[in-house]
């Protein structure tokens, strides 16, 4: 503030400057106090506990804290030939701790992750190990199982050694790191998630196509017609919208099956024979069918709001230039309902490709998604840390799409019904 | 959607196409949901339509699956229902006073870093089911509300605030501050005037945001998957379980009921989207 000009008091001699920061302040505190109670919440009970998925991704230390003296005895081996009877005896008085506690179970599980066949051999050593006698504890635990004596599997142990490993994410993608420290990638008939993410990359992009086929016709005709007739319609959107979907996939259920009612339509028709009814269910088929008719509304809506805000008149001056229908139709109000458009397919998109009660449904084996696998090692391998690692990489894959569409829409733009 | 006398044959050609097109459409949107109607009334054990159905034999129709539902010794329905409800109507309350006050929040013009703060609170919207469910799944395991309902209850606060933020937001947008100034000039204190001034105004906002809540959380199935156990049973996971094991008819009358549901939320959801069109109207 220059020396001339007078500084401006308030009533209490407080400069004026000073008094409306101080209230800006303080309504800008007002206001966040207000948001903090739910911000705080989901700060704690989700934002947290996603960024912890990303510790529980890379977390190995139950193998390293299961295996204390083994690790530190097999520091001085090189990895070539066997270990040296120092490691076995190491390795022989972890497990019987690790006995003792009950937690050989958990190790096993661990370990067969990272090489198949170790269940069942730990499962012998478990057994042999009761009547082991003192020292010379390489032979006797050979003498459990031959695997015992291959160096794969104590090669194996030692690629475990490490507290924090990215290990799940190169298995998320068939990839695994070899003893030279290159990754590689698996066997080729053991190689599953990379072409179950393409397909669920496909299955999105696909149902988000043919999503926009089926909602740009009904959505103009929604957005033309005269008010009674559109909000009648309007309920054909907007009753699957709220209806549970369970209820929408068991209906597809009853459609699609053997004896369904599709199949029992195309019979009478003539259009396939009573003894080769199509099967549309269990496979790709029944998810596409099904999640494009789920996943409609959402479509439908977006471009339904859009197009209600175009005038007819521009159609109309299009025409009265002398455009045909279809050219008035390509220049004139197709570009307008692009912003409807992009709402649509991003949220049809984002929805599609993290689903997984329909796919789990009807999808069958051929027809199941990225998420059907993650809820899979979350239920029954209980492989935790791998579910996290596929559930983080997915979550970056919708984030990345969520900010385009931000970019494009705007967050502040998502209406609803 | 009457043509004009002079219009040429072959936009009239293309005219009907097109109506037939999107007849077809929301053919594809709404049968599947009739098919459900007649199958839940079927007197035999299958799910397909029988020849009695087909002739209109009152004796091919029952009301058999009904009962069951309501008196079967086995039926773990009521318990399930029980459940649905009293999670969802929990999960509403909390999601509603959560969102409502945020959303005022959100709506101040002196709110700091809006855009990343609305970005957090409607995450869990864009988030994936699949990837939350294991999130909180290992937050409730730590808390140890795991299986119980209160786990399940703050899961689905988490669902159904986006849904509350985003429609009273809407309303506050068309919103006259000068009506809760012109309160506080007059005396009231900001609780007084947010409970008659504020809140009948955006109570339309609220409620069509609380019947979003509700629903979300009365038909949220992944998440409980995860958090429940034997006694938190729900309807959707009872529908879940029936639909991957067995499908009996009992579930289709579960389904019926299920959209009659739907029908109330859609013609309830509708009415208030109309009022606070025209108190937005009015304010404008």
């Amino acid at each position: 503030m220059s020396s001339e000009t007078q500084q401006i008091l308030t009533t209490d001699g407080i400069p004026l400057e000073v008094s409306l920061k101080k209230v800006e302040r303080r309504n800008k505190f007002k206001a966040f106090l207000l948001v903090a109670p739910l911000l705080f919440f989901l700060l704690i009970v989700y934002i947290s506990p996603i960024f912890g998925m990303l510790f529980n991704s890379i977390d190995d230390r139950m193998v390293t804290n299961a295996l204390p003296k083994t690790y530190i005895a097999m520091e001085k081996w090189d990895g070539q030939d066997l270990p040296s009877e120092e490691v076995f005896e190491a390795f022989y008085i972890d497990f019987k701790k690790l006995m003792e506690e009950e937690r050989d179970g958990k190790l096993s599980t661990q370990l067969n992750y990272e090489k198949n066949g170790f269940k069942s051999i730990i499962k012998k050593l478990r057994r042999k190990s009761k009547s082991f006698e003192e020292g010379n504890y390489k032979e006797q635990i050979m003498s459990v199982h031959e695997r015992w004596g291959n160096v794969e599997y104590w090669r194996a142990i030692q690629r475990r050694a490490p507290a924090y490993s990215y290990s799940k994410y190169l298995k998320g993608v068939d990839m695994y790191e070899n003893e030279d420290g290159k990754f590689v990638q698996v066997e080729e008939d053991r190689r599953i998630y990379k072409k179950l993410w393409v397909r669920t990359l496909k299955i999105a992009f696909y149902v988000t196509l043919f999503c926009f086929l089926m909602a740009y016709p009904i959505a103009h005709l929604l957005a033309t017609l005269p008010m009674k007739y559109s909000n009648l319609l309007m309920i054909c959107v907007l009753l699957p919208f709220w209806t549970s979907l369970l209820v929408r996939t068991a209906s597809w259920m009853i459609l699609l099956q053997q004896q369904g009612v599709v199949n029992d339509f195309l019979v009478w028709i003539g259009f396939v024979a009573d003894n080769k009814r199509l099967e549309m269910m269990y496979n790709e088929t029944g998810t596409y069918i099904a999640m494009t008719q789920i996943l409609l509304p959402f479509m439908v809506l977006p471009l339904y709001s859009v197009m209600k805000t175009i005038s007819p008149s521009l159609v109309r001056a299009g025409k009265s230039l002398g455009g045909t229908p279809f050219i008035t139709f390509w220049k004139v109000y197709f570009p307008l309902t692009i912003p409807g458009i992009g709402a649509g397919s991003l949220l049809v998109f984002i929805l599609a490709i993290g689903y997984y009660i329909t796919p789990e449904l009807v999808g069958g084996a051929s027809g199941t998604l990225i998420s059907n696998q993650i809820a899979y090692h979350m239920k029954y391998t209980l492989d935790w840390s791998f579910a996290s690692a596929m559930g983080l990489m997915l979550l970056v894959g919708v984030l990345a799409v969520y900010w385009i569409y931000n970019k494009l829409v705007g967050i502040d733009n998502i209406k609803l019904g | 959607m009457a043509l004009p006398k002079y219009t040429e044959p072959h936009y009239r050609i293309w005219h009907y196409t097109y109506l037939f097109i999107c007849g077809c459409v929301f053919f594809f949107l709404i049968a599947p949901l009739f098919v459900i109607f007649p199958l839940s009334f079927n007197a035999e054990e299958f799910l397909v339509i029988t020849d009695g159905m087909k002739r209109l034999d009152p004796d091919a129709f029952s009301l058999r699956w009904y009962k069951d539902m309501v008196y079967g010794t086995k039926n773990p329905w009521g318990l399930a229902a029980k459940n649905s409800f009293f999670i969802a109507i929990f999960a509403t309350i909390g999601a509603v006073i959560l969102g409502t006050v945020a959303a005022l929040g959100l709506s101040s013009r002196y709110m700091p870093y809006k855009g990343i703060i609305m970005a957090t609170l409607i995450s869990p919207m864009i988030v994936p089911l699949i990837i939350s469910g294991v999130a909180i799944f290992f937050f409730m395991a730590k808390a140890g509300l795991a299986a119980t309902h209160t786990g399940i209850i703050l899961a689905h606060i988490i669902l159904g605030t986006p849904f509350v933020v985003i429609t009273v937001t809407a309303t506050l947008s068309g919103f006259d501050h000068s009506v809760t100034r012109a309160a506080a000039s007059l005396g009231s204190n900001p609780v007084n005037t947010f409970m008659k001034i504020t809140l009948p105004l955006i109570l339309p906002g609220v409620i069509s945001g609380a019947l979003f809540a509700f629903v979300t959380s009365f038909d949220e199935v992944v998440i409980v998957l995860f958090l429940a156990g034997l006694d938190n049973t729900t309807i959707p996971i009872q529908m879940w379980t029936g639909l991957r094991e067995q499908l009996s008819p009992t579930i289709l009358s579960v389904a019926t009921c299920l959209i009659l549901l739907s029908t109330l939320v859609l013609v309830a959801a509708e009415l208030l989207r109309r009022r606070s069109e025209r108190i937005r109207g009015i304010n404008r």
